[in-house]
């Protein structure tokens, strides 16, 4: 397996802006705010950047339009969109594209103001053989997965629940998070029914929101301002695009891209301080935490249970508060990745603003940043560490 | 060369053979194995030897949802994962009971009902009402 990858490539800014709700700014403003916010944030230039990363839900050619509105003239640009999981391929692809000396500097960005525009949006094309049926995409999948689960395992929709109050706790020590309040099982199963087994409470917010990273070289890493986070693995993997056409609901592809990472990252899963799993459902999370190897297929109901993976916990699991709690602006890949690299740096000692106790995760030098896109379609999984872990 | 790659696509087919009141899925000259949704070429090897053959109709519920709607547009309504008998897996809708009543494991038949005018492979508890 190649190592050739490993380090060869750190995270010097991260920003994200218009997080919640902003109205009165379209996409390509918020993600531009955002690639201000991470330039300023890594103590480059504007110009600095010569490669361009973006996928987002509403722009058929983003990454050309967003270095446009920028006024950069990258040499490379990657448009690559496999849902909401594309931002760990572009930081893999990011970091292809410096070790080979094609590109000293990328950028990678997104930007949605759905949540103010009126609902989630898609350029999505309707699936052919399933669209006839109704499906209400993304979530029917999603419904399907947990409902096979719950067959195959004995799971219940208080399992689920369980993950939405996990990610409501860590929502409420962040004051970034979009939802904060009490938040009970019972509340869960209480909201309106969408698509059984799934209430409103076990899917995803629908809010604005940008975000950005920048990406380069180790010797030139060195010279940032904040502690350079290092990409140690990375990989992924896709088996379908409809969920009728994927094997077995209850297995995705991060069983595949995980043990490619953590073998690229030569740690283990175990050896992560925080782990950052693409919410979009309830499901997701336990189906992430089996697949990347956390414990075995089935027990991830079991798990999660009395508190495991929520604030004081075994395992800081969504610290941010999650797609479920904190943001989701349609395609949430890039937030995943920014709490896994800023969890990193606050421990170092940057100032990453303000959380409440147990927020920061102490003494955290290895994050794991799991991607999914479609429906439970493409899984990118993504090992960043602390210059010591190198 | 089969015919997959001339005249109308495999999608066109399955819907014109729909219109004739046919449900058609797709089988390797090769080895026999079964494939849906329709291809140009075999998902499993890549060759181009799929002919079109009757699906048997008979299936199994592998994963279920009960969508929630409003009464006034039409009321709940089930979307199903149904393993043919064949192999294959395909998305369809479980009607004729209640869409919460539809659960994972039980045998249905297929039957061609119109959604919003259009021919479209539903499916029946086996047993059921017909």
């Amino acid at each position: 397996m190649s190592k050739t990858l490993r380090g060869k490539a750190a995270c010097i800014g991260v920003a994200t802006a218009g997080v919640g709700e902003a109205p009165g700014r379209n996409s390509m403003e918020l993600m531009v705010q955002a690639c201000y916010g991470a330039v300023q944030d890594a103590g480059i230039k504007m110009q600095d950047i010569d490669a361009v990363f973006a996928a987002t839900a509403v722009h058929a050619m983003p990454a050309m339009s967003l270095a446009e509105h920028l006024g950069i003239h990258p040499k490379f640009s990657d448009g690559n969109n496999i849902g909401g999981s594309s931002f760990m391929a572009h930081a893999l692809t990011a970091a292809m594209a410096i070790e080979a000396g094609i590109i000293d500097t990328a950028l990678i960005a997104y930007g949605s103001n759905q949540r103010t525009a009126g609902g989630f949006k898609s350029v999505s094309e309707p699936m052919p053989y399933e669209a006839d049926y109704q499906p209400r995409m993304p979530l029917t999948a999603y419904a399907l997965a947990a409902s096979r689960y719950m067959h195959d395992f004995g799971g219940s929709r208080e399992d689920l629940a369980e993950v939405a109050v996990a990610a409501r706790a860590w929502a409420n020590l962040n004051p970034e998070a979009f939802m904060q309040g009490p938040l009970t099982v019972e509340d869960v199963l209480g909201a309106r029914m969408i698509s059984t087994p799934l209430t409103k409470l076990d899917c995803c917010l629908v809010t604005d929101g940008a975000a950005a990273i920048i990406m380069t070289r180790p010797d030139r890493a060195k010279d940032a301002p904040k502690t350079p986070v290092y990409l140690l693995g990375a990989a992924m993997q896709h088996y379908h695009r409809m969920i009728s056409a994927m094997p077995d609901l209850t297995r995705t592809a991060a069983a595949d891209s995980g043990p490619r990472a953590f073998e690229m990252a030569g740690y283990a899963p175990s050896d992560m301080d925080t782990l950052q799993l693409y919410d979009a459902f309830t499901i997701n999370t336990i189906l992430f935490l089996e697949d990347l190897g956390y414990c075995a297929k089935g027990e991830g109901k079991d798990f999660i249970k009395n508190g495991h993976i929520a604030p004081g916990g075994g395992l800081a699991v969504n610290t941010n508060g999650g797609g479920l709690s904190c943001v989701h602006p349609g395609m949430y890949g890039l937030f995943v990745t920014i709490e896994a690299i800023r969890q990193i740096r606050a421990a170092a000692g940057d100032d990453e603003g303000q959380r409440l106790d147990g927020g920061w995760i102490p003494n955290a030098r290895l994050s794991v940043a799991h991607g999914n896109g479609g429906v439970l379609s493409s899984q990118v999984t993504s090992i960043w560490g602390h210059p010591d872990t190198l | 060369m089969s015919d997959n790659f001339s005249g109308t696509g495999p999608e066109g087919r399955f819907h014109e053979f729909l219109e004739e009141g046919r449900f058609m899925i797709q089988r390797s000259t090769t080895d026999g194995a079964y494939v849906f949704y329709p291809r140009v070429v075999n998902p499993f090897t890549g060759a181009d030897d799929l002919e079109w053959v009757e699906a048997s109709g008979r299936g199994t519920v592998y994963a279920t949802t009960s969508t929630s709607r409003r009464p006034e547009q039409g009321g709940d309504y089930n979307v199903a994962l149904v393993d043919l008998e064949e192999g294959p897996r395909m998305m369809a809708r479980v009607v004729d009971i209640p869409s919460a009543d539809v659960t994972i494991g039980m045998s249905v038949c297929a039957a061609i009902e119109e959604i919003n005018g259009k021919k479209v492979i539903v499916f029946k508890p086996v047993g059921g009402q017909s």
